[in-house]
C-alpha cells in the first residue's frame, strides 16, 4: 500500500518516517551508524531526517527537495511510503508523490501549530483523490504533552478538512523524534487512547478493485511486428476498470467506431487469462479491421458510455511558474487521450491554503484551485461519474512541462454547438492542404479510413479519386476552396507539376505503415490546423 | 491483483507510453537481474517482441560469464543490441585495474562516457533504464520519465512534477528522456518476479559449490560476492525473506559507491544509471 506523508517544512516528516524505519527493523545494517557519523563530522544533532534525506542539498540544507520512496513492512502487508516536502518551493514534488498514494500521513507542528502548507496540502490532496487520511500532532514534546494543545489544533484543522472535502480518520499526538505513538505507545501521552501511528496505518482500506463498474481502456497503441513475422493487429492498454472477452462488442470513443474482440493477446500466450479485467494489460485483436489509435477509449456496447466533448467545465489546480492563461494554448492530456485546450473562462478560484475565493478571475494563479472551462482542439472522450478515476482526471501541459492537473465536471460540448451553428457562413477552420500518402498501409480502404477520421476530428476532408492526368488539376480547384485533399503516392512527374500548381508549403507526405494510423493523423492534423 | 501483478502492470504501461511518445528510443541492459527483468517486460508489453534496441555498456571487465549470456539470449529473443565502449580509455589504460585512475574517475570513463557517446552518435530521445528506488538514495528520488539535459546533467533540485498516469512525454529539442520502468519495485520482488516467471539469469548469482554468490553484478575488479549458499531462484527468495540479508545493502559488493563518501549522487547527477 502506498502512503504519503505531508505537512509544513519542518514539522517533522521525515523524522517521522525515519523513525518509524528505525523502529521496524527496516534499516540495512550500518545506516543509523553512517548518518551517525555523517552528523558528527559536520557537527549537527543527529537527525533521522536523513535517512531519507539522502542528496547533499538536502543535508547542507536540513530540508527535504523531492518526494523520497521508501519500502517497508508491517505483520500485515508491504508499504511504500512516499516522504514528501514540505517547502512552498516544492508543492509540485509533493503532489508526484501524493498522486500514487492510497491513504496519507498530515504532520502538524504541535508548537507552530497548523501552516500555510498544513492548509495547502491537505487541499491538494483532496484534489488529487485521495479519501483515507491521519493526522498526527508531532513534537508534543516541545508543549508538555499537553492534552489541550492538542485538541485545540484537532478542532481547528477538522474545520479546514470539511471545507476541503476531507475527514481524518484519526488524529495522533506523537513525538517523532523520539518515537512516541509511532511504532509503540508514549507514556508522555497517557490521555490518548487511539491507535499508535503503525496501527493506523494498518487500518486503512486497500484501494477498491473497479471490476464492478463499465469497461474502460484507454487505447495505448495499436501493434503491428509485421517485420517480425507476426500478422496479429494488437490494441494494446491498460484496463482502467471493468471486464470484456471474447465476443464482446466494444464501442470506440470519440470516434464510435465498433468491433467484437476476435481474440485475447498476451506473453507468453499460454498465460493469457479468459478474459481482461481492471488493472491488467492484455490486448486483444478485432473481428473487423476498423482503423482505431492511441487516444481512443475503449467501452462495452450494452454498458454506460463515456462521454465525448470538445468543450468542458473542470475543476482544477495550478502548479506553474506562470498564470494560467486564456491567451495561451495548453497540451490537456487525458487517458491516452490529447488534446490543446483553451482556458475559456474562470469561474471560481481560490487560494488553495487560505480558501480566499478571488471574484471575476480571469486567470489562474500558482497554487490556486479553480473552476474553469477549456475549449478543446479535437473531441476527447471522459467519464463524469467518477467511478473511473483514470478518465475523468486530465493534466496540462505548458511547454513541455506539466503544470496543472484537474478533474472533469461537467460536458459543456452541446451548449458551444448551438452558438457555433448560429454563426452563418464560418470558414472551415484548418489549413488547406494536399496530403501524399506514401507507405504500405496506402490502401483507398485506409484512404478512406483516414477521411473519416480525420472529419470526427474536425476536418473538412476529400479523398482524390481522379486519373493521374487531372489529379493536379482537381487537386489546385479543392485546395483553393479550402479542403484538406488526400491522394495515394503519385509519379515522379505528377509530383513535379502539382509543385507548378500549389504553393509548397501545401504540399506534405506522409507515410502510412502498418503500425499505426494514429501517429499519421496526428501530423496531419499539426500540419492543418488553422 | 497481487502485488506483483500492479508492479508489473505498472512498468508495462510505462513502456508502452515511452514507445509511443518517444521515435528513438533505447534500452539499457546491464545483463544483470533487474534489468533482464525489464527485458522479461518489455516482451510482455510488446506480445512477444522486443521493438526497441537494447543498449550494452562493455566495461570490458565484465565477467566473462555475463557476455555469453548476454550473446545468447540476444539471438534466442531476436534482440538488436548496441555494445557501447570507451575504446580509447581502453587503449591509453586509463582505468581503475591499470592503477592509474580511482574507481570513480574509472566508473565514469567506462560507464558514465561510453554511455553518452553512445547516445549521443545513436541520436536517442529516451532511455528506459531499470534502476530501482531502494538501490540508494538518489535512486529513491527519481521520477518515471527524468528529463536530462543535452551533457545528460539531471538537475535533482527541479524535476518537473509527473503525476497520476501522465508523464512527461513532451520535452524540449536537444534534451532526452530517462525513463524508469522498475522504481517501484524491490530486490525481494526482483527474484519472485523471476522466480514466477521463470526468466533466465545468469549463473553468477548462485552459489555453485563455493559458499559464496554475487548480489549484485557489475566489472569483476571492483564487485565482490556475498556469503550465502543459495544454489537456486526459490533459495534466493527464502534467504531474502528470512531477513539475511535485510541489514546489508544490496549494492554493498559494489566497491564504486563507497569512494564518494558512500553515495552515488555524484555519478549520477554526471549521466551515470
Ligand atoms: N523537539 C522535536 N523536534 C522534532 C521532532 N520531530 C522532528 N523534529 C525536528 O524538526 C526538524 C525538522 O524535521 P524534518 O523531519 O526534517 O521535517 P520535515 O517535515 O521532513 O521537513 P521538510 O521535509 O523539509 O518539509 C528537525 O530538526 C527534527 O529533528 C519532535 O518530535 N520533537
Ligand atoms: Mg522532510
Amino acid at each position: 500500500m502506498n502512503i504519503v506523508i505531508v505537512g509544513h517544512v519542518d514539522h517533522g516528516k521525515s523524522t517521522v518516517v525515519g523513525r518509524l524505519l528505525a523502529d521496524t527493523n527496516s534499516l540495512p545494517q550500518g545506516k543509523l551508524e553512517q548518518v551517525r557519523e555523517f552528523c558528527s563530522r559536520n557537527s549537527r544533532p543527529f537527525e533521522y531526517a536523513f535517512l531519507l534525506d539522502a542528496l547533499r542539498d538536502e543535508r547542507a540544507q536540513g530540508i527535504t527537495i523531492d518526494t523520497a520512496r521508501v519500502f517497508f513492512k508491517t505483520a500485515k502487508r508491504p508499504y511504500v511510503i512516499l516522504d514528501a516536502p514540505g517547502h512552498v518551493e516544492f508543492v509540485k514534488n509533493m503532489v508526484t508523490g501524493a498522486s500514487r498514494a492510497d491513504a496519507a500521513l498530515l504532520v502538524i507542528d504541535a508548537n507552530e501549530g497548523i501552516k500555510e502548507n498544513s492548509r495547502r496540502h491537505a487541499h491538494l490532496l483532496s484534489m488529487l483523490g485521495i479519501r483515507q487520511l491521519a493526522v498526527l500532532v508531532n513534537k508534543m514534546d516541545l508543549v508538555g504533552h499537553d492534552e489541550k494543545k492538542f485538541r485545540a489544533i484537532v478542532s481547528d484543522f477538522e474545520k479546514h478538512l470539511a471545507g476541503v472535502g476531507l475527514k481524518a480518520a484519526y488524529f495522533i499526538p506523537v513525538v517523532g523524534y523520539e518515537g512516541e505513538n509511532l511504532a509503540s505507545r508514549s507514556k508522555n501521552l497517557g490521555w490518548y487512547s487511539g491507535p499508535t501511528v503503525l496501527e493506523a496505518l494498518d487500518a486503512f482500506n486497500e484501494p477498491l478493485a473497479l471490476d464492478g463498474t463499465a469497461f474502460r481502456m484507454p487505447v495505448q497503441d495499436v501493434y503491428k511486428f509485421t517485420a517480425s513475422g507476426d500478422t496479429r493487429r494488437i490494441i494494446a492498454g491498460s484496463v482502467e476498470s471493468g471486464s470484456a472477452k471474447i465476443g464482446d462488442e466494444l464501442v470506440f470513443y470519440p470516434s464510435g467506431k465498433k468491433s467484437t474482440i476476435a481474440s485475447l493477446e498476451g506473453f507468453p500466450r499460454a498465460r493469457v487469462a479468459g478474459k481482461l479485467v481492471a488493472g491488467g494489460t492484455d490486448g486483444f485483436t478485432l473481428s473487423e479491421q476498423i482503423y482505431v489509435g492511441r487516444g481512443e477509449l475503449a467501452a462495452r456496447a450494452g454498458e454506460p458510455a463515456p462521454q465525448v466533448g470538445t468543450r468542458v467545465k473542470a475543476s482544477v489546480f495550478w502548479l506553474g511558474k506562470r498564470p494560467l492563461h486564456s491567451d495561451k494554448e495548453y497540451v490537456l492530456k487525458l487517458g491516452t487521450g490529447r488534446a490543446r485546450a483553451r482556458l475559456e473562462s474562470v469561474l471560481k478560484a481560490v487560494d488553495a491554503a487560505e480558501l480566499r475565493a478571488r471574484n471575476d478571475a480571469e486567470t489562474v494563479e500558482r497554487f490556486e484551485i479553480a473552476e474553469c472551462v477549456f475549449r478543446l482542439s479535437r473531441p476527447l472522450a471522459f467519464d463524469l461519474d467518477g467511478l473511473t478515476p483514470a478518465t475523468t482526471r486530465f493534466v496540462l501541459v505548458d511547454d513541455f512541462e506539466i503544470s496543472g492537473g484537474g478533474i472533469i465536471r461537467e460536458n459543456v460540448t452541446a451548449d458551444s454547438n448551438k452558438a457555433r451553428s448560429g454563426q452563418a457562413g464560418a470558414k472551415f477552420h484548418q489549413k488547406a492542404a494536399l496530403i501524399i500518402v506514401n507507405g504500405e498501409g496506402a490502401t483507398g480502404v485506409a484512404l478512406k479510413s483516414l477521411e473519416s477520421t480525420l472529419t470526427e476530428q474536425g476536418r473538412t476532408v476529400h479523398v482524390l479519386e481522379a486519373p493521374e492526368s487531372k489529379i493536379a488539376e482537381h487537386a489546385q480547384v479543392l485546395l483553393e476552396a479550402g479542403l484538406v485533399v488526400l491522394t495515394a503516392a503519385v509519379s515522379t512527374k505528377l509530383l513535379g507539376e502539382l509543385k507548378k500548381r500549389l504553393p509548397a508549403h501545401a504540399i506534405h507526405s506522409v507515410t502510412l505503415d502498418a503500425r499505426d494510423e494514429h501517429s499519421v493523423v496526428r501530423s496531419i492534423l499539426d500540419e492543418t490546423s488553422a | 491483483m497481487t502485488h506483483l501483478d500492479e508492479l508489473e502492470s505498472r512498468s508495462i504501461h510505462i513502456l508502452r507510453e515511452a514507445y509511443s511518445s518517444f521515435r528513438n528510443l533505447g534500452m539499457l541492459w546491464s545483463i544483470g537481474k533487474d534489468s533482464t527483468v525489464l527485458l522479461w517486460l518489455t516482451r510482455k508489453a510488446f506480445f512477444g517482441h522486443v521493438p526497441i534496441p537494447l543498449i550494452h555498456i562493455d566495461t570490458n571487465y565484465k565477467i566473462p560469464e555475463m557476455i555469453e549470456y548476454r550473446d545468447r539470449l540476444a539471438r534466442e529473443w531476436a534482440l538488436n543490441l548496441i555494445v557501447g565502449q570507451n575504446k580509447k580509455a581502453l587503449a591509453e589504460k586509463t582505468t581503475f585495474p591499470d592503477g592509474t585512475i580511482d574507481r570513480l574517475a574509472c566508473c565514469k570513463l567506462l560507464k558514465t562516457q561510453a554511455l553518452k557517446d553512445t547516445l549521443t552518435a545513436q541520436h536517442f530521445t529516451g532511455i528506459i533504464a531499470g534502476i530501482r528506488a531502494d538501490e540508494e538514495g538518489s535512486r529513491s528520488k527519481e521520477r518515471y520519465f527524468s528529463p536530462r539535459n543535452r551533457e545528460s546533467d539531471w538537475d535533482i533540485g527541479d524535476q518537473p512534477p509527473e503525476f497520476w498516469n501522465q508523464y512527461k512525454t513532451d520535452f524540449a529539442p536537444g534534451t532526452h528522456l530517462r525513463i524508469h520502468p522498475l522504481l517501484d519495485w524491490t530486490e525481494l520482488n526482483i527474484w519472485e518476479y523471476i522466480g514466477r516467471e521463470k526468466i533466465p539469469t545468469v549463473s553468477l548469482y548462485y552459489d555453485q559449490g563455493t559458499g559464496k554468490r554475487y548480489r549484485s553484478l557489475g566489472c569483476y575488479p571492483c564487485t565482490f560476492p556475498v556469503e550465502s549458499t543459495a544454489k537456486n531462484v526459490d533459495e534466493i527468495i527464502a534467504e531474502l525473506r528470512t531477513g539475511k540479508f535485510a541489514n546489508v545493502a544490496e549494492r554493498s559488493g559494489r566497491a564504486q559507491d563507497k569512494d564518494d563518501g558512500g553515495t552515488l549522487e555524484t555519478l549520477r547527477r554526471d549521466g551515470y544509471m
